[in-house]
């Protein structure tokens, strides 16, 4: 499908589909100043740009509440909806069943994903839906002033001095375990390792699920809270180093081949990790689970790539759908002539 | 016994009895999931074979085998298919409700039972016909597992002999029963012979009911509700289907997938061209549809109350955002869980208002098997004309039961996907914005996602926005925009279809009705006149908004009768938000709440009542 351009300005750089990093951008942010989701927002810019990605095809979507307001702040020729609380989930689906050649682009809070909309979320991950979902995740409902959500760590304490009880949901773990086939966890402020994760998910083929912790400046950057900038950054524990190489380039990233994993994408872009501090692999489901359970008990925050099966096939893909979009169908494939009607009707006589 | 060991007779229609022909009710009473369903299908459709009009009422209980389920098979050589109160014949087969079951009989009528009932004792003014079913089952079916199935079936051959059912006729509609289940159809049909035969040496006649072919169902066709709702979808070119099971609305979804597995099917490339998917709920479900409505697909959902219930937050987003979807409600009766099982018209006054803030929806209210196949097809052209979501209202009596019409015509209209730009068009004008209302009709232009141009994109949100669909907490901006989806509504009244009026001899009385009570009035209206003299006007309400139509009618008479199958008079209710004073102090209300499809007689005799005419 061919985009229009409008002439680039003379000292601009374009990507490589002809695009300004401008095509890119969206409203002015109406967040508070230092939002860690500004920050997302921006990646997602980058990652975009860098990538190529035909905003056309960019399906953003959203819930309820702070995180679900940034799809306005980013990609503004793209397509939205801003949906309702929780449910997010539903209208992606519909949206992918529709044209399955759009890019889901889906950014949800911890309340809209681990609260209220948990049930949605479980048959996202459990389908497979080609989506790249990311949750702004502060602990906190930011929008109804600083309450606690379902990702908050037992024990963090709120603004108020209320200390939670409850023990969190760890959205990786469960996402990873329900069948999602692209499955990481990053910080806002982790520029390098948030670009690279985000483009990774752009290129992988299924859903790809990306937990970024994004301190509430206003209501969770606290003495007490475990989802804070100073916290965060004090024990984020990276399990490997991510470097994304995509399609289009070849990898001439310097790395060492003894220390470096590469994984190769379904569009075959790269995901190159390099290790850090575990032997790891991420394509066995089973130690990227346990390695989660123990870091938990150690109090880390483990960021990076934790699981990723590239061929696994996707929902769309089951439904064995016809390539080009449902949505624009001409009657002629849609409506069936008027003989089945007369041989059904033959039938119930 | 007066019935049994009686010689076999060359004429099994008793001496000196007047005969009537073509007018009862059966009502045969069994134990869910002993395959009863197959039977009483096949007494239905011999029946219908015959040329003779008929209508078949299961009334079945929330369960899946073990409770007691009546089926009600009503023959009328005058086409009157609505329930009837009493039935003439009951075939009482299940030992938990039979002496209740004859005690309901009426005096003259005629009971076939399992001999092991002994329900003679009980009655002395009713007909008994004995049979021993299972002295009669173990010769036809030495599989002893298969018994309890079979054993229904030889019911038939006993009803075929004693009210003159073409044997040949029991036969074909086996047949067509169990398509190519060979082995199936044969063993049933030796099952109905062994009651054939046992009538014909055991039985002898002494009721006057008789069956007789005639020529008033040739070209017709038999068919539930749900499917004709499903065919009508397949034809409007549905393109993603997204449901949740629920009783009684499961089986649109399930004959649909069923038919667009037969029937879309690309040819050259062996694809679907549609998407059909069970959700994990009904929020998920209508979130789905609106997902794919709003990206451009055809989509629907189907469900009943419980499920409407949970679709109303989204509903108002739909409304709000302006996307289309069709959603399909076959009512059954609430609060709560309620009745499952049973019909009401339930949803009338929730649905038309659903969630929170303002909101109107456009229902169809589809009376007959006919309209649920047009009215589906109608439905999603206006969705995506109108840009919201459209309901139909069927309900469990029309949806779930088998009901006779002439076949359905193959449409006239083509598909209309309403006002969608493409890229060069947006070019053309420069731009587009969403929620303005350039015709003056209240849609705006829009545009779906992936149109390859940056100045088609927009962003669809639930909370404030202004006509570029931008977001605004702006008083004027929102009140312009809910003013103009007003204005939308009424848009969407001229586009409704007008109800069907049939105007009484005189002003005095007019009766408004809708769905599936249509079939009650219809044969009420007869009993007004011959019993009570009073000759009234009939306005069958086809939708939601009211068009003009509806107030000249109630203009026109003096006392309106609103016809409601539920207890909170919803459609009077309805009509009382869009009527004048004038027009309200008019209208009556008849109710009926109690699950069972509603029965002329009760409409005749509440109208009579309240016109003080008996």
């Amino acid at each position: 499908m061919a985009t229009t351009t409008v002439p680039p300005s003379p000292s601009a750089k374009l990507n490589r589909i002809g695009l300004e990093m401008t095509h890119y951008k969206g409203n002015k942010t109406t967040l508070c100043a230092g939002c860690g989701h500004n920050a997302i927002s921006e990646r997602i810019i980058e990652a975009c740009y860098e990538m190529g990605v035909e905003p056309h095809r960019v399906a953003k979507l959203s819930g309820i509440g702070c995180s679900s307001k940034s799809p306005a702040y980013f990609l503004n020729s793209a397509y939205g909806v801003n949906a309702v609380h929780g449910r997010m989930p539903s209208v992606a689906t519909g949206a992918m069943l529709a044209n399955r050649h759009l890019i889901a682009m889906g950014v949800s809070g911890d309340g809209d994903t681990a609260s209220i909309g948990v049930g949605q979320f479980v048959h996202l991950m459990r389908r497979n839906l080609p989506i790249i979902y990311i949750i702004e995740d502060n602990g906190c409902y930011g929008l109804t002033k600083g309450q606690f959500s379902a990702t908050a760590d037992l024990g963090s304490k709120l603004k108020t001095g209320v200390i939670n009880d409850l023990p969190p949901i760890d959205t990786c773990a469960l996402a990873i375990q329900l069948g999602a086939t692209y499955v990481a966890r990053s910080f806002s402020g982790d520029k390098r390792q948030l670009l690279a994760l985000i483009k990774g998910a752009i290129a992988h083929h299924g859903t790809s699920m990306l937990d970024v912790i994004s301190p509430c400046v206003t209501f969770n950057d606290h003495e007490g809270s475990t989802k804070s900038y100073s916290y965060v950054k004090d024990h984020d524990s990276p399990v490997a180093d991510v470097n994304f190489v995509p399609f289009f380039d070849d990898i001439t990233v310097d790395y060492d081949p003894g220390t470096t994993k590469d994984i190769t994408l379904h569009d075959g872009s790269h995901v190159l990790l390099r290790k850090v501090n575990v032997d790891y692999d991420p394509t066995d489901k089973g130690a990227a689970l346990h390695m989660l359970t123990e870091s938990h008990d150690k109090g880390e925050i483990l960021t990076g790539l934790f699981y990723v099966a590239p061929e696994k096939p996707t929902f769309i893909d089951q439904l064995n759908i016809l390539d080009e979009p449902l949505a624009t169908l001409p009657e002629s494939k849609v409506r069936p002539p008027k003989e089945v009607l007369d041989q059904v009707m033959q039938s119930l006589m | 016994m007066a019935t049994i060991h009686a010689e076999p007779q060359a004429d099994s229609s008793p001496a000196g009895q007047q005969q009537i022909i073509n007018n009862l009710s059966i009502q045969v009473a069994t134990v869910n999931g002993s395959g009863s369903q197959t039977a009483n299908l096949v007494l239905l459709r011999a029946i219908f074979q015959m040329g003779i009009p008929v209508s078949g009422k299961n009334l079945f209980p929330s369960n899946i085998a073990g409770l007691p389920t009546w089926f009600t098979i009503r023959a009328s050589q005058h086409g009157f298919i609505a329930r009837r109160r009493d039935s003439e014949y009951m075939v009482a087969m299940n030992p938990e409700t039979a002496e209740e079951d004859v005690m309901t009989l009426k005096p003259g009528a005629a009971c076939v039972y399992d001999e092991r009932l002994n329900l003679k004792r009980l009655r002395e003014d009713v007909i008994f016909y004995p049979v021993p079913f299972d002295q009669l089952v173990t010769p036809v079916c030495p599989d002893a597992r298969l018994r309890k199935l079979v054993r229904n079936m030889i019911y038939d051959g006993i009803l075929a002999r004693l009210l003159g059912i073409e044997m040949e006729e029991i036969h074909k509609a086996l047949q067509k029963q169990f398509k190519k289940k060979a082995k199936a159809a044969e063993l049933n049909w030796n099952a109905a012979r062994a009651g054939h035969e046992y009538a014909e040496k055991n039985l002898v006649k002494a009721d006057p009911y008789k069956l007789e072919r005639m020529n008033a169902t040739a070209g017709k066709i038999l068919i539930e509700g749900n499917a004709a709702t499903a065919l009508g979808a397949l034809f409007a070119g549905v393109t993603v289907v997204t449901w949740y099971p629920i009783t009684p609305s499961s089986s649109v979804c399930e004959t649909l997938t069923e038919y667009m597995k037969r029937y879309r099917i690309d040819q050259e490339t062996g694809k679907a061209t549609f998407a059909i998917v069970q959700a994990e709920d009904e929020l998920a479900a209508l979130g789905m549809a609106l997902g794919a409505g709003w990206a451009g697909a055809r989509s629907m959902t189907s469900t009943a109350g419980p499920g409407i219930s949970l679709m109303a937050e989204f509903v108002g987003f739909g409304y709000y955002v302006e996307i289309p979807a069709v959603i399909f409600d076959i009512q059954r009766v609430g609060p709560s869980t309620g009745l499952p099982t049973r019909t009401a018209q339930g949803d009338i006054i929730s649905t038309a208002l659903l969630s929170h803030g303002d909101t109107m929806h456009p229902m169809y209210l589809p009376c007959s098997v006919s309209e649920c196949f047009s009215m589906a097809m109608d439905s999603f052209n206006l969705a995506e004309e109108l840009q919201t979501p459209v309901f139909v209202m069927s309900d469990l009596d029309l949806g779930m039961n088998t009901w006779m019409s002439e076949p359905f015509e193959y449409p006239t209209k083509p598909i209309s996907r309403g006002k969608v730009l493409s890229a060069e068009q947006v070019r053309q004008m420069g731009g587009f914005q969403r929620y303005k209302d350039v015709d003056g009709d209240g849609i705006g232009y829009r545009t779906l996602p992936g149109t390859p141009d940056r100045l088609c994109g927009w962003f669809a949100r639930g909370s404030g926005h202004n006509e570029k669909a931008i977001y605004s907490e702006r008083p004027d901006v929102y009140v312009n925009n809910m003013d103009r989806l007003a204005h939308k509504f009424e848009t969407a009244r001229t586009k409704m279809p007008p109800p069907v009026v049939v105007h009484g001899a005189t002003n005095e009385v007019g009766i408004i009705a809708y769905g599936t009570s249509h079939w009650a009035i219809e044969e009420s209206l007869g009993q007004l006149r011959r019993e009570y003299k009073i000759d009234a006007g009939y306005c069958r309400l086809r939708a939601f908004p009211f068009t003009r139509e509806v107030h000249d009618f109630i203009n026109r008479y003096e006392r309106v009768y609103v016809i409601d199958q539920n207890r909170d008079a919803q459609m009077l209710g309805l009509l009382r938000l869009e009527c004048s004073a004038e027009e309200i102090s008019k209208l009556r209300s008849v109710r009926h709440y109690d699950g069972l499809p509603i029965d002329a007689r009760s409409v005749t005799d509440e109208i009579a009542s309240q016109e003080g005419a008996n």
